[in-house]
């Protein structure tokens, strides 16, 4: 390997590509592997009555000692951290993504130097952030400034317990599952009012504020556009939710009910608004409050507001797919299928495993899809003004949300032909759209003369 | 310096309780520029919000004292850096009359080829910027890449390509290129379909729409009153255009329209028709190069003038329709090598004028909006 | 109308206030009494064939020379489209002159800067402050006789010419390094077929010495 010095300016990637592709792969696709593949490995085995199977089967017998309970928490510890960590590479992989697409989108390349095709710059700028200097105002509420990020965190971490990755694949199937997402996910606003409030500063304070009423508004049709298909489900856990759907799409909820497709779109657009995202950014609206709630924050206190941002596009993402698009149900295979390749054994069989690692899949993908339609969003669209937000939400969305739970109240009565039907014909609905889409998107390319264009001197 | 100067505005405020002052600026991303906007606000409603200017005051007029009327040409460049070429017509204009000089004819349609190419960048600029601080960063950089192409004509043309330098007291300093024609008018012929797509964009997306419809309007009478120019006062209504109505130059012998805001979106003279005006006026830029091209006259490009013109003691107004509007050069001479005074009025400082006025009732955002509308630059407020 | 039309409509409504249109050298103006500026200027405004709703430009020119300040008036009317130049003129001493800020609001800004740069007061402006400069600062920069306080707020505004400090030891060092320099390989063992690119080195010796030295 040449060593040159480092006053060459040729990019890391160009001088040592072997071990630049290496790391690009590894962090692209084997470190999330990992991650899943652990889950994949630790989680069927969540409850004390499995773990009391497999420490009997490898030979130890742990009765009721008080082991027992420490075995079970370590175990608990290393499934949340693992899922922490997941977290963590999501939003570093999502801020790779969200650059990349946004340059294209914006006529650019995006990064391309850190790792090959750029990927590897969320990790240096992860690193970056680390060796920051940690700046806080003087005149700062020392206290609040410093645990201000680690509130927005506990809102970012908590709802992962629920989220189902997989059949068999989530850390705790609660069955007050959505319940318990919408209220943990409601802690990231007060790490937005505590940190516009503890900066110091009159812009943190009205991005704080405008985040704080924009938070709280929007849980409103988002909590009533959730209803709709709990009571489909006649569940509020999140495993229950899917399993009351199939993998076809005239199987999910979005389609089996007119009402839900309407409130998924709801709860689509009040979760944007959650998130903070565009074109709901008002408490971080660059142009106008300059980063708003955080703008005095640097370094690795900012990186984990960041992260939180983009982490929640996960949450936002997987919420929808689990509660409207049929969550990890694998078109054509149904859940009794996958029992039954269990096994009676203590270690399922390795079909098993195969057949929750292709639900994982499915969930990762859809998820993924809905992630990449917020990206898309962001870049696309302009911001709404605070006053136009609030009668968005109370003006319209809050009754919408409203008549379509009464519809589905009523929805819910009729026999499940009705059901059927319906799915099929959204379905239809839907692909036909997505086709005008298409071609219509190919119209509007081909109506701009650009390729002609002569730009040779770039 | 900014203690003083804030103190003395707070003494014209009386906030309540309720009521926070902020600063808008110097630094800030979109106040194009550095420029300070002293708001007091009730949440987000603004009480008032009084501009403070001068940060980026250079002396420019008092340049012009002293390095003789061929030397002040770069200067002129450095008060509209956006729009460098037209600036350029606007002095040398002036000195030319002071003269008593007809340049060549292919000198004035060199002229308007090159100004009105400025125009164009300096709207794609005023748009994307617009799109950018109402939130969408994506037409920004498509706008940038459109101007790109230009900035690389003009750099064919003059070797420059922000501040050109290029008009010269008696003419124009470069003759065109070889190809240069058939560049401009391939460009053209994207800029014309792009514009749609661009419109497609932003400029009807109704978040926009919805975000500059009926704000800020500015009436007809105040426009007038305020002494608004260019697009401004067209976004208002008034079909004023210097290039039409005082005829300078080659504009006489083109045929182009002027467009002006009809309140479309809601109101005449809301912040949506001033941004109107500025795409529509790309379009008729367009229409104005394709002329000159066409019928471009051979010959020189520089009239006899001295190597240290003298002109006679006396006066003159040079008026080019700048970018921004109406761009007016008062040049005082003594008889002397120098000039005796230099004015340059601007239609970046008229406009700012108003927004203390306009600033009533508007929210924090509208402000933004009705900035980013009215399309100031700093270098051309202060000078 | 023309600008002796305009003129010869002013003379008649205000008389001896209004002097005579100079000749074009290159625009005329009219040069009026400060003390009427205000009632010309509304009627200018108001009265039909005239109006002049749009106040183009109000700036100052010092005249030491004549111990004057001018205050110009750039007149234009949308609806005529005619221009006129009004010239007021100002004791340089105490210059003062009524505000037309009352007709067109316009003028609030333009008087400003005159006042900010010229030390031209003017009567009944609502917000007579300084707009380009600090509020503290001293002087009228504009004025021909302006000298620059040395200074603000502890930041010179002068230092040391760069070329003159650092003169000689930029030569001497350029010398040094042309002296040190290995000589130019002789151009004479190059084949035939390479001859074209002999005369190349030959310059490049003369290059080291800078002709900026």
């Amino acid at each position: 390997m040449k060593i040159t010095t480092a006053l060459d300016s040729t990019s890391l990637t160009t001088r040592y590509p072997k071990t630049a592709l290496a790391t690009t792969l590894f962090f692209m696709l084997a470190l999330p592997f990992l991650l899943y593949l652990v889950l994949l490995l630790m989680l069927p085995f969540n409850r004390p009555e499995a773990l009391d199977a497999v420490a009997q089967r490898l030979g130890w017998d742990l009765g009721h000692s008080p082991l027992r309970d420490t075995w079970y928490a370590v175990i608990l510890l290393v499934e949340a951290t693992i899922v922490s960590l997941y977290t963590a590479v999501f939003a570093g992989v999502t801020t790779w993504v969200e650059r990349r697409i946004a340059g294209r989108m914006q006529s650019r390349i995006g990064p391309n130097r850190p790792g090959v095709f750029g990927f590897m710059s969320w990790v240096a700028d992860a690193v970056k952030m680390l060796f920051k200097e940690d700046l806080i105002p003087a005149e700062a509420d020392h206290l609040l400034f410093r645990a201000a990020p680690y509130f927005s965190m506990v809102g970012l971490t908590l709802p992962f317990v629920v989220l189902p990755f997989g059949e068999s694949v989530v850390v705790a199937d609660l069955n007050v599952g959505v319940f318990y997402l919408t209220a943990t996910s409601a802690f990231v606003v007060v790490g937005i009012l505590v940190s516009g409030w503890a900066s110091n500063s009159k812009w943190a304070l009205f991005g704080a504020v405008r985040g704080a009423a924009q938070v709280v508004s929007y849980e409103i049709p988002a909590g009533i556009a959730i209803m709709v298909p709990v009571m489909m489900a006649g569940t509020l856990s999140m495993q229950g939710i899917i399993r009351a759907q199939g993998g076809w799409p005239w199987q999910w909820f979005a389609c089996q009910n007119p009402a839900a497709f309407v409130a998924f779109f709801i709860a689509v657009t009040a979760s944007l608004a959650e998130g903070n995202r565009t074109p709901f950014d008002l408490p971080e609206a660059e142009s106008e409050l300059v980063a708003g709630y955080h703008a005095e924050y640097s370094g690795f206190r900012i990186a984990l507001f960041l992260m939180v941002e983009w982490a929640n596009m996960w949450i936002m993402g997987a919420l929808a797919v689990t509660l409207f698009l049929g969550g990890w149900q694998i078109p054509g295979v149904s859940v009794e299928m996958i029992n039954q390749t269990r096994g009676t054994d203590v270690f399922p069989t390795l079909v098993w495993f195969g057949w929750q690692f292709a639900s994982l899949m499915v969930f990762a993908i859809k998820t993924w899809l809905l992630v990449i339609l917020f990206i898309w969003l962001r870049w696309t669209l302009p911001r709404v003004r605070v006053d136009q937000m609030m009668s968005l939400c109370w003006k319209y969305l809050v009754p919408g949300a409203f008549a379509c739970f009464i519809f589905t109240l009523f929805w819910v009565m009729v026999p499940a032909s009705v059901h059927l039907v319906s799915g099929v014909v959204l379905s239809v609905v839907v692909a036909l759209l997505l086709v005008k889409f298409a071609l219509r998107t190919r119209k509007n390319i081909a109506q701009v003369k650009g390729a002609s264009v002569d730009l040779s001197n770039w | 310096m900014a203690e003083t100067v804030v103190r003395r505005i707070l003494g014209r405020m009386s906030p309540s309780d309720e009521e926070i002052v902020i600063n808008f600026g110097p630094q800030h991303p979109s106040t194009h520029g550095v420029i300070d906007f002293v708001t007091q606000t009730n949440g987000e409603i603004i009480r008032r919000s009084i501009p403070d200017i001068g940060y980026l005051h250079r002396g420019l007029e008092k340049i012009g004292e002293a390095v003789g009327y061929p030397g002040y040409m770069p200067f002129t460049d450095r008060i509209d850096y956006l729009a460098a070429m037209l600036a350029n017509e606007g002095y040398a204009i002036a000195v030319e009359r002071l003269l008593r000089i007809e340049i060549p004819p292919r000198a004035k349609y060199l002229r308007a080829i090159a100004g009105e190419l400025c125009r164009i960048s300096n709207h794609w600029v005023a748009v994307g910027t617009m799109a950018s601080d109402i939130g969408a960063s994506t037409p920004l950089t498509h706008a940038l890449r459109e101007r790109e192409a230009i900035n690389d004509l003009l750099e064919e043309l003059c070797g420059a390509r922000l501040t050109f330098n290029y008009a010269r007291i008696g003419g124009v300093a470069f003759d065109a290129p070889e190809g240069w024609a058939e560049k401009i008018l391939r460009y053209l012929d994207h800029l014309d379909s792009y514009v749609q797509e661009y419109d497609r964009l932003i400029s009807l997306n109704q978040i926009y729409v919805k975000r500059l419809a009926k704000v800020a309007v500015i009436s007809r009478e105040k426009a007038i009153a305020y002494g608004l120019c260019g697009p401004n006062l067209r976004g208002s209504g008034i079909s004023w255009d210097t290039r039409r109505d005082l005829a300078y130059g080659a504009y006489p012998e083109f045929q182009f329209d002027v467009p002006v805001g009809q309140g479309k979106m809601g109101a005449v003279g809301d912040c949506w028709d001033r941004y109107a005006v500025r795409v529509l006026e790309m379009l008729e830029s367009s229409k104005i190069v394709r002329q000159a091209l066409a019928k471009l006259p051979e010959g020189e490009i520089m009239a006899k003038v001295a190597r240290k013109p003298k002109p006679e003691a006396g006066e003159a107004m040079g008026r080019v329709e700048s970018a921004r509007g109406e761009m007016c050069y008062y040049v005082v001479s003594d008889g002397t090598e120098n000039a005796y005074r230099v004015r340059v009025r601007t239609g970046s400082f008229m406009a700012m004028g108003i927004i203390e006025e306009m600033s009533h009732g508007l929210m924090i955002a509208d402000l933004i909006a009705l900035i980013a509308s009215l399309d100031v630059v700093a270098p051309e407020i202060d000078r | 109308m023309n600008a002796q039309e305009i003129h010869a409509k002013l003379k008649a409504q205000f008389g001896d206030a209004v002097g005579d249109l100079t000749e074009a050298r290159i625009d005329p103006f009219v040069t009026v009494k400060s003390d009427k500026i205000v009632e010309i200027c509304q009627f200018a405004k108001a009265e039909a064939g005239l109006e002049f709703d749009y106040c183009e430009d109000v700036t100052g020119i010092d005249w030491p020379a004549r111990n004057q300040i001018e205050v110009v008036y750039h007149l234009f009317s949308l609806q005529q489209r005619h221009h006129i130049v009004l010239k007021v003129e100002a004791d340089r001493s105490q210059p003062s002159v009524p505000s037309v800020e009352g007709v067109w609001k316009a003028a609030n800004w333009l008087e400003r800067e005159i006042y900010d740069m010229l030390g031209v007061s003017f009567v009944g402006h609502p917000d007579m402050r300084r707009i380009l400069l600090p509020d503290d600062w001293v002087g009228h920069p504009l004025r021909k006789d302006y000298q620059e306080a040395g200074g603000y707020h502890g930041v010179s505004n002068t230092r040391p010419d760069p070329l003159v400090r650092l003169g000689g030891k930029v030569e001497a060092e350029r010398k040094a390094i042309a002296a040190a320099a290995p000589p130019p390989v002789a151009a004479a063992p190059v084949p035939a077929a390479a001859a074209v690119p002999a005369p190349a080195p030959a310059p490049a010796p003369d290059k080291k010495e800078s002709p900026n030295g």
